[in-house]
């Protein structure tokens, strides 16, 4: 695949504003406008970025856990913080509130509300990456074709350990049909 | 203290799972612990127990589906732990001879053993109807996987999946039955039940269940063609499960519900007829077998037969028969499985055609079969004898229903068949069948070493010991008769009854048997042409295979009648459902129309979507359509931000940005433009249904709004927006509904996208995959592909020059 100058250079600059952007809607979220699921769609319009500038190589590049990690990290977050209260005695999914002085930052109010949002954030996030995962692996297509095989993305590749698996078992396939032929 | 005895199964059973084939054989030392340990502990409650004190144990499991996990250990339950725990003990020690030669997955035979034992005495133990079949189902569980344990035998796993379908099966109809009976008797405890027996039109209902799941799980006609195929097990495991105690579930429950049941319904009809053929039946196909082990299997079928006729009647007197004589076939049935498992391992076949008898140092291993095999015979002074006379004199003397003179005759002749198959086993063992053209083996085959022997030859000496002696275990048996039966009081268990009509009938069989021994030949001569005769009649082997089939056969037809494979037809049905069917009942609460254009900055919204949506519906290329319908929804955030909802015109454009992103790595797959090459006749349909999707979403769209001054309490929305900030702790209102007053849908709509998310990517995945592979199914798709990457991949070398 090609790079662009232009392109790469400004996916550099604005996927880390959009990102902290999305983190802003997360947090500000509970009174603002925003919360976990726009915050995570947000993050995913930055990584689409990421996918115009180099392919789903550069989305993997990315992140250092993989989608599904993420994916069920978030919901394993949300579901503990749902069922935390009842171990206390309360109901399910009961929120408590803290307010806490914080030097410079003034009266700071977190509520539990936030883990909980934080969850969706990140099952939001993964299913994104889930998506280029599924539909945006132009190597492992490039692969079928058969045409350009790019080295970074072969390595230690889970996508890939398969299709390898499956290209080597064609092989043996080609050799059985030639040495039947012989 | 009761559940002390589960868990420590659980716990041993799950070490040694969890250590893999680190123990190997030595797994078994392991395992013997947690029999060892519970024969301790019945021991220590036997003097109680046999008083009559029930040790009881209740525990609170669900409370709100009020299910308590009641354990309660009396005499029965005595007895029966006295044969899963004492013969699972010997078991074990015997195994440790048997895999002396230990592979990759001997050791989780004996984690999977440990289980299954704490399973069955889950069975035994519980009072409670349901705690009993979840009990009930793991040992069919366990059982299954013990069975199938040689995973690359694929006999082993057939022979386990038939076992599991007929068992679970069974298992299933039996949870109707006893919800049936639990519910219309008002208590699921047995004990309870036995008090106030209940009656009536449900229960006899109840009754049929019930009886079906215990009559597949104890292998009786027409059900019991899954024990043979169960012999493909190690026989430490065939003698456990499939002789001493997992069958003997069925009888169980029969032996527990006949008092209360016996004359409910056709419960005496049912359960004589079942064990009365099952006895007739498994004994004429024991005496045709050359394989000592199907063998034995047919004649467990047989007394697992005999077994139901004992308790099936609900006359205590007749029960504690029963009782006898269930303890006599553990004993004997697992020591005669043991020598063959002896047999077998020295000899490598267990084919009477192929031993031709045995040298010197196999007399002790002669001795323990000939002796087991004798009190299966029923011959004095054994256990099997006791056991066998008393079930005659009880049938003689209190078989006082219609049509117990019958069951007494099939008795005899059952008895008699008995004789048969045990003097066959006998004289296999002894190499009277032996062909000459068999390489002759046995004869110098090493002899077992006393440890191998030992197991069996306790429980022979058991049998001797109880036989000569009765009274030993005759307070036990006593009071495991009035466990079953409160009213019951029981008589002595004795050896020498006096000269009666059961000595007589005796007599009768042995001398009956004796004959069909003496004439074996033209009896095989007559049992073939009898068999070829009626070879017209499907066997129940037959029945499994053709119901499977009609199964897999049935579910494969539907499924190509619902499942048509075309895209087409599938959105095509579902959009006009949804098309259809909310619209004709919202047609009802069809609204005064609103007014169309509440502030100015409607109308170039309005003309945005509209003109957007038309280009959508007639620009030939795809991924324009797809852009199209971008606008149309940046135009809906437009329309959200007028309405002053920035929560929701936010959502809008990130996810009409991120749909659009999608659309162009879909439609990457698909040609750029649309090629029409359905036939001329689908286009009305396709345009009608469009159309009806369109009119539905509008109309849907006028009454979702305008229902809402219909709603009783007007001010719902006022009423969120009122408790957000005090309650919620929170001044978005949208995301304090999302995260804390509707919390828990947006918990179900994360884990939806999680499924969602693992499923999109495994179906790309499969998809691939098969490409790769050339799977026929895909030959189209593979080759559109083809075409449009390499449409694709010029484009792109054309860009790069």
């Amino acid at each position: 695949m090609k790079r662009l100058l232009v392109v790469d250079t400004s996916v550099r600059v604005v996927f880390h504003s959009i990102l902290v952007l999305s983190l802003y809607f997360l947090f500000a979220g509970h009174n603002q406008p925003g919360g976990g699921f726009v915050g995570g769609l947000t993050a995913g319009a930055a990584i689409s970025f990421r996918y115009v500038a180099g392919g789903v190589a550069e989305v993997r590049r990315t992140f250092w856990l993989r989608p599904w990690t993420i994916m069920g990290g978030g919901l394993l977050i949300a579901v503990l913080t749902a069922i935390l209260p009842i171990l206390t005695g309360n109901a399910l999914l009961e929120h408590a509130a803290f307010e806490v002085e914080i030097a410079i930052l003034g009266t700071v109010k977190a509520t539990s509300a936030l883990p909980f949002d934080i969850g969706v954030y990140l099952v939001v996030l993964g299913l994104i990456l889930m998506m280029f995962e599924a539909f945006g692996d132009d190597e492992a297509l490039d692969e079928v074709v058969g045409f350009s095989v790019r080295g970074d993305a072969l390595e230690a590749d889970s996508v890939l350990g398969d299709v390898f698996e499956l290209e080597r078992i064609n092989e043996l396939q080609l050799r059985r049909r030639q040495r039947d032929r012989l | 203290m009761l559940l002390n005895v589960l868990l420590i199964h659980l716990v041993i059973g799950g070490v040694i799972l969890s250590t893999g084939d680190l123990l190997g054989r030595r797994a078994f030392a392991v395992a013997a612990l947690a029999p060892a340990a519970t024969v301790v502990w019945a021991i220590t409650r036997a003097s109680a127990v046999i008083d009559g004190e029930a040790v009881n144990y209740s525990w609170m499991w669900v409370e709100q589906l009020g299910l308590q996990l009641d354990l309660r250990l009396d005499g029965f339950g005595l007895v029966m732990v006295a044969l899963v725990s004492g013969i699972g003990l010997m078991v074990c020690i015997y195994a440790l001879g048997y895999f002396s030669y230990p592979k990759a997955g001997t050791a989780r035979l004996a984690g999977l053993m440990t289980l299954f034992a704490g399973a069955m005495l889950g069975v035994v133990l519980s009072d409670h109807l349901l705690a009993l079949f979840v009990f009930w189902e793991l040992t069919s569980i366990t059982s299954y996987l013990l069975i199938g344990n040689d995973d690359r035998n694929q006999r082993a796993r057939a022979a386990a999946l038939q076992a599991i379908l007929i068992t679970g099966a069974g298992g299933l109809v039996m949870l109707v039955g006893l919800i049936m009976i639990g519910q219309s008797a008002g208590t699921y405890l047995i004990s309870e039940l036995l008090v106030n027996p209940p009656t009536g039109d449900v229960i006899a209902a109840g009754v049929i269940c019930v009886l079906i799941g215990a009559f597949t799980k104890s292998a009786q006609a027409p059900f019991g063609s899954w024990l043979p195929g169960a012999m493909v097990a190690p026989t430490p495991i065939s003698a456990y499960l499939h002789s001493a105690t997992m069958v003997k579930a069925g009888v169980y429950l029969v032996a527990r519900l006949a008092p209360i049941l016996a004359t409910t319904g056709q419960w005496r009809l049912l359960v004589m007829t079942v064990g009365a053929s099952t006895m007739v039946i498994g004994g004429l196909r024991a005496m045709r077998q050359y394989d000592l082990k199907l063998l034995l299997a047919y004649g467990t079928i047989s007394q697992l037969g005999f077994l139901m006729l004992m308790f099936g009647t609900g006359q205590y007197k007749i029960a504690q028969a029963g009782v006898v004589l269930i303890l006599a076939h553990g004993a004997f049935k697992a020591a005669l499985f043991m020598v063959v498992g002896i047999v077998d391992h020295e000899c490598g076949t267990r084919d009477i055609r192929e031993l031709h008898g045995f040298g010197a140092g196999w007399r002790p291993t002669l001795i323990v079969g000939v002796l087991a095999a004798a009190s299966m015979a029923g011959l004095p002074p054994l256990l099997g004898f006791v056991g066998k006379e008393k079930a005659l004199d009880t049938y003689i003397t209190y078989g006082d229903f219609a049509g117990s003179g019958v069951v007494l005759a099939v008795i005899v002749l059952g008895s008699m068949l008995t004789f048969a198959y045990s003097a066959r086993f006998v004289l296999g063992l002894m190499g009277r069948f032996g062909l000459p053209e068999n390489p002759v083996r046995s004869v110098e085959a090493h002899a077992p070493s006393a440890m191998f022997l030992a197991p069996a030859a306790v429980l022979t000496a058991l049998t001797v010991l109880l036989g000569l002696a009765p009274r030993l275990v005759d307070p036990l048996i006593a009071a495991a008769t009035i466990a079953l039966d409160p009213v019951a009081s029981p008589s002595t268990v004795k050896l020498w009854a006096g000269f009666n009509l059961a000595l007589l009938l005796s007599a009768i069989v042995i001398a009956v048997g004796g004959v069909l021994v003496w004439f074996r030949v033209p009896v095989a001569r007559t049992q073939r042409r009898f068999s070829d005769a009626i070879s017209w009649i499907p066997s129940a082997e037959q029945g499994f295979l053709v119901s499977l089939r009609a199964v897999t056969g049935g579910s494969k037809r539907l499924t190509s009648v619902v499942q048509s494979g075309s895209l087409p037809i599938y959105l095509a049905i579902i959009i006009t459902v949804v098309a259809v069917a909310p619209v004709i009942p919202a047609l009802n609460a069809w609204p005064t129309l609103p007014a169309l254009v509440d502030v100015p900055l409607h109308l170039p919204l309005a003309a945005l979507v509209i003109a957007a949506s038309l280009g959508a519906s007639i620009v030939k290329r795809r991924i324009s359509a797809a852009l199209m319908l971008g606008a149309v929804g940046y135009a809906m955030a437009g329309f959200f931000i007028v309405q002053g909802a920035p929560d929701l015109a936010l959502t809008q454009l990130v996810i009409e940005t991120l749909a659009t992103v999608l659309f162009v790595l879909v439609l990457r797959f698909l040609p750029t433009r649309w090629a029409d090459a359905s036939p001329a006749v689908t286009r009305p349909i396709r345009l009608g249904v469009s159309v009806a999707a369109a009119i539905s979403v509008f109309v849907m769209a006028l009454v979702a709004a305008g229902s809402r001054q219909s709603v009783s309490e007007a001010n719902i929305s006022e009423e969120m927006i009122r408790r957000s900030a005090p309650e919620g702790k929170g001044n978005n209102v949208v995301n304090v509904i999302l995260v804390d007053f509707r919390g828990l849908d947006t918990l179900g709509e994360i884990t939806v996208l999680v499924v969602a998310g693992v499923g999109a990517v495994a179906l790309a995945r499969a998809g691939r995959r098969r490409l790769m592979l050339g799977d026929d199914s895909s030959v189209e798709v593979a080759d559109y592909e083809w075409e449009d990457h390499a449409a694709v991949a010029t484009t792109s070398e054309e860009a790069n020059s």
